[in-house]
């Protein structure tokens, strides 16, 4: 397959997952809020750093109050990260190899596109934003499912999922770092702490659609270390680390020319099984998913530089 | 409240739906019947359904403004079809392959003997003036002699019922992706009519187009690399490009894609590495084709294409220098072009059609400004053309001075009264003027589309059928005679 058009497929992957997280990412917060008494609270702030998006939000000059935040996440379309412009790149992105992409799945993100469009004013209500939001993450499920079903799954297939995984345990990452960020410090030897803390891992599981497995296959009772070792390490658990890496190993294997990403890949999948949730504790864990992140990236630079950068004859 | 025609009046125009006021023409009957049937509002909101269902199939076009730069525009579509009788469809075939056959020779003589120049029949200042004559294609021959693969025609009706050919387009024509979409739209809105009317199928074209493209090969393999070739997203018809190769389960290229080796051969680059491409369907203009021997500035085409070309090593699509007889003054000379080559006279008449280049003709055109059309030979989608009864002073003037600094760029033809088609506006039926744009493909053999691209000028009283200036499009029905 052409090059541009694997590369395409590839972010379109990547963007489809990313609208579908942030908006993960929003709901966690939303439910967190709700969760914790006024004055322990986090606000909305960790949202923005953890979203990795800090210079874009100076420069859309936002107050860090909850409509902003949630604003600029959602709909500001100087925000290269939003739902709204994820989800417009992935349109640009289908719409540039559209031979590729079957009718109906393309049809139905023009539809999520248009949904998330139109229906952005009432996103940003308090009242509408849970509406907004599932509409955002079933639609990209509705889609992705579509995919799954109707795409022949040849190399553009497996483009496509790299993406989607790469950027899922990217996020997967994000939204766990919603827990770790600064949250409830100063109270933290306090017997109260422990009881919203894990009310606080319990809103990470429901919104990353893990709660009742969790509560199935682990415990009824949640804590840091069963949660943590659940979302990093099991590999049946779709939006898992592991499953994530694992899925995009498992493409990656079938192309052409892959020794030197699959080495990146296999490097990470290493670090993260050896990696013991016990030993990240609050800063551990943050210096764990920036590192995190970071790999992914090189194995992003790796897969540019085989299959999208094609040298010049 | 159901629809009421009796207020529906085409005037002096030929009008394809009714004869005058509420009378149905014969082969419109039953769709007339059926709308005059339906409840305004059903009409309304059938027409609605068609438009929601274009934004989410994503059938645009893009188009560029000055103020908004490029932007997508939902495809502007009339639910109402226009119907056109089999009998008389066979003899525009006819016609539109006696036609394109004489083109093809036309070119492929021009790149070799100019014998017709020779026999005195086609000047040659004409072809000495004509921007699109490729002298770096002289002496090259394509497969089979053909320069002209696809062609698209565009049609009138004048008001006596004939239909004329206005403009033959052989350079990159586009619109047939929306002659395939319309009538899927077609079939979700008026089903009941299908029944009644059985219109002739259209959706064998991309098959066809396919095997055109593949019987173009340079190598004589089973399954030939046929490859779309777009300018890129932001070009009016990338919808068009995209929509083709998907239908042909054939690549979509852009320039950056391909590259020309030592070997002089052209390949494409994949994740596997370099792919040998056999045909290329170019949907690039000719000066952006290849930076080696056209525009050099150009970052849409491939460098060392033509190379390759003239090596037989690809196929081209239409073959670069077929523009030479898209060219208005050049389709002056076509009824002649096919009494020479064919020797037979033309299935379908031209537009009676005034060469300022001649002064005799010349002097007519601007001593009747106000009575013609006037356009320049190689402009298209309507632009920089003037329409005499409706252009003020001033813009007469302009042209006046245009013709005279450079009469060989222009032609002048009468204002037709082109036919008109019920067409939907807001909840009741208004007749609009309709061109008709079929396609046809040639290879070893000739095939035309089952109708074609009918374009509707939406505003009252417009002549301008173009999509970028206020046009829309209509579904076109090629229907067995009723039995009267």
């Amino acid at each position: 397959m052409l090059s541009r058009v694997a590369e395409a497929i590839y972010w379109a992957g990547r963007y489809i997952e990313r609208a579908e997280n942030t908006a993960r990412l929003i709901r966690v917060n939303s439910h967190l809020m709700m969760d914790t008494p006024k004055g322990i609270s986090p606000g909305w702030e960790p949202l923005i750093s953890i979203a990795g998006l800090d210079a874009e939000f100076i420069n859309s000059a936002g107050k860090l109050t909850e409509r902003e935040v949630v604003k600029f996440l959602i709909g500001d379309l100087k925000n290269s990260g939003s739902i709204l412009n994820s989800l417009k790149y992935a349109r640009e992105n289908c719409r540039s190899v559209r031979e590729i992409i079957p009718r109906t799945a393309w049809q139905k993100l023009n539809k999520l596109y248009l949904f998330a469009k139109e229906s952005v004013t009432s996103g940003l209500t308090q009242k509408g934003r849970d509406a907004y939001l599932d509409g955002i993450i079933s639609g990209s499920q509705q889609l992705n499912g579509l995919l799954a079903s109707v795409m022949y799954h040849d190399e553009a297939w497996h483009f496509l999922r790299i993406g989607r995984n790469i950027e899922r345990a990217e996020m997967t990452t994000r939204i766990v770092d919603v827990r770790s960020e600064n949250l409830l410090s100063e109270i933290e030897e306090e017997f109260e702490a422990m009881s919203f803390e894990n009310i606080q891992w319990i809103s990470v599981l429901k919104s990353l659609s893990a709660y009742s497995i969790y509560r199935r296959t682990v415990e009824v009772r949640v804590d840091r270390s069963s949660a943590l070792e659940f979302l990093f390490h099991d590999p049946r658990f779709p939006r898992s680390l592991i499953h994530c890496i694992n899925s995009a190993e498992d493409s990656l294997s079938i192309l052409p020319n892959n020794v030197e990403p699959l080495k990146s890949l296999r490097g990470i999948e290493a670090k993260l099984k050896t990696q013991k949730v016990d030993d990240l504790k609050r800063e551990a864990l943050h210096a764990f998913v920036d590192e995190f992140q970071l790999r992914i990236r090189r194995f992003h630079n790796i897969l540019e530089k085989q299959y999208f950068l094609s040298p010049h004859q | 409240m159901r629809i009421n025609l009796t207020q529906y009046d085409p005037g002096v125009f030929f009008d394809e739906g009714l004869v005058g006021k509420n009378r149905a023409r014969h082969s419109s009957k039953e769709l007339i019947k059926l709308l005059r049937k339906m409840p305004d509002d059903e009409l309304a909101a059938r027409q609605s359904s068609a438009e929601l269902a274009i934004k989410e199939m994503g059938i645009s076009f893009t188009v560029y403004s000055e103020k908004e730069g490029t932007i997508d525009r939902s495809w502007p579509f009339d639910i109402v079809p226009r119907i056109i009788s089999k009998s008389e469809w066979d003899k525009i075939e006819l016609g539109l392959k006696q036609r394109v056959k004489a083109l093809n020779l036309f070119i492929d003589d021009l790149y070799h003997d100019q014998n017709i120049i020779k026999a005195g029949v086609f000047p040659a200042e004409v072809l000495a003036d004509s921007k699109n004559f490729r002298k770096e294609c002289i002496g090259i021959s394509p497969k089979e002699g053909i320069w002209a693969h696809i062609c698209g025609s565009d049609l009138v009706r004048d008001e006596d019922g004939t239909m004329y050919v206005l403009e033959d387009n052989l350079r990159v024509p586009s619109g047939v992706s929306y002659m395939l979409e319309n009538r899927e739209i077609t079939k979700k809105v008026f089903p009941e009519l299908f029944e009644t009317y059985a219109p002739l199928p259209v959706d064998d074209y991309p098959a066809q187009l396919h095997d055109m493209l593949s019987s173009i090969s340079p190598r004589k393999v089973k399954r030939p690399e046929v490859v779309v070739l777009t300018p890129g997203i932001y070009n009016s018809a990338y919808f068009e490009h995209a929509y083709l190769a998907h239908q042909m389960g054939a690549e979509l290229v852009e320039g950056r894609d391909l590259f020309v080796d030592k070997d002089e051969c052209v390949y494409m680059r994949t994740v596997a590495g370099p792919q040998r491409v056999d045909v290329i369907y170019r949907r690039i203009d000719d000066e952006f084709i290849d930076p080696e021997v056209f525009r050099e500035d150009s970052t849409l085409g491939v460098p060392g294409l033509i190379r390759a070309w003239k090596a037989g090593n690809v196929g081209l699509a239409n073959a670069p220098g077929a523009g030479v007889a898209d060219d208005k003054v050049v389709y002056a000379f076509v009824p002649d072009i096919i009494r020479y080559y064919l020797n037979e006279e033309p299935g379908i008449p031209n537009v009676p059609t005034y060469r300022c280049m001649y002064k005799e003709e010349r002097d007519y055109v601007l001593a009747n400004l106000d009575k013609l059309v006037v356009k320049p030979a190689n402009e298209s989608g309507g632009y920089g053309m003037m329409i005499g009864p409706a252009a003020s002073k001033t813009e007469r003037n302009t042209f006046a001075k245009l013709i005279r600094k450079n009469p060989r760029n222009y032609i002048a033809q009468p204002t037709l009264k082109i036919s008109t088609v019920p067409t939907i506006i807001g909840k009741t039926l208004e007749p609009r003027h309709v061109d008709l744009r079929p396609f046809v493909l040639s290879g070893k053999k000739i095939t035309v589309t089952t109708g074609g691209l009918t374009r509707v000028a939406l505003r009252k009283g417009s002549l301008i059928v173009n999509s970028s200036q206020g046009g829309g499009s209509k579904d076109t029905w090629i229907v067995a005679d009723a039995e009267k």
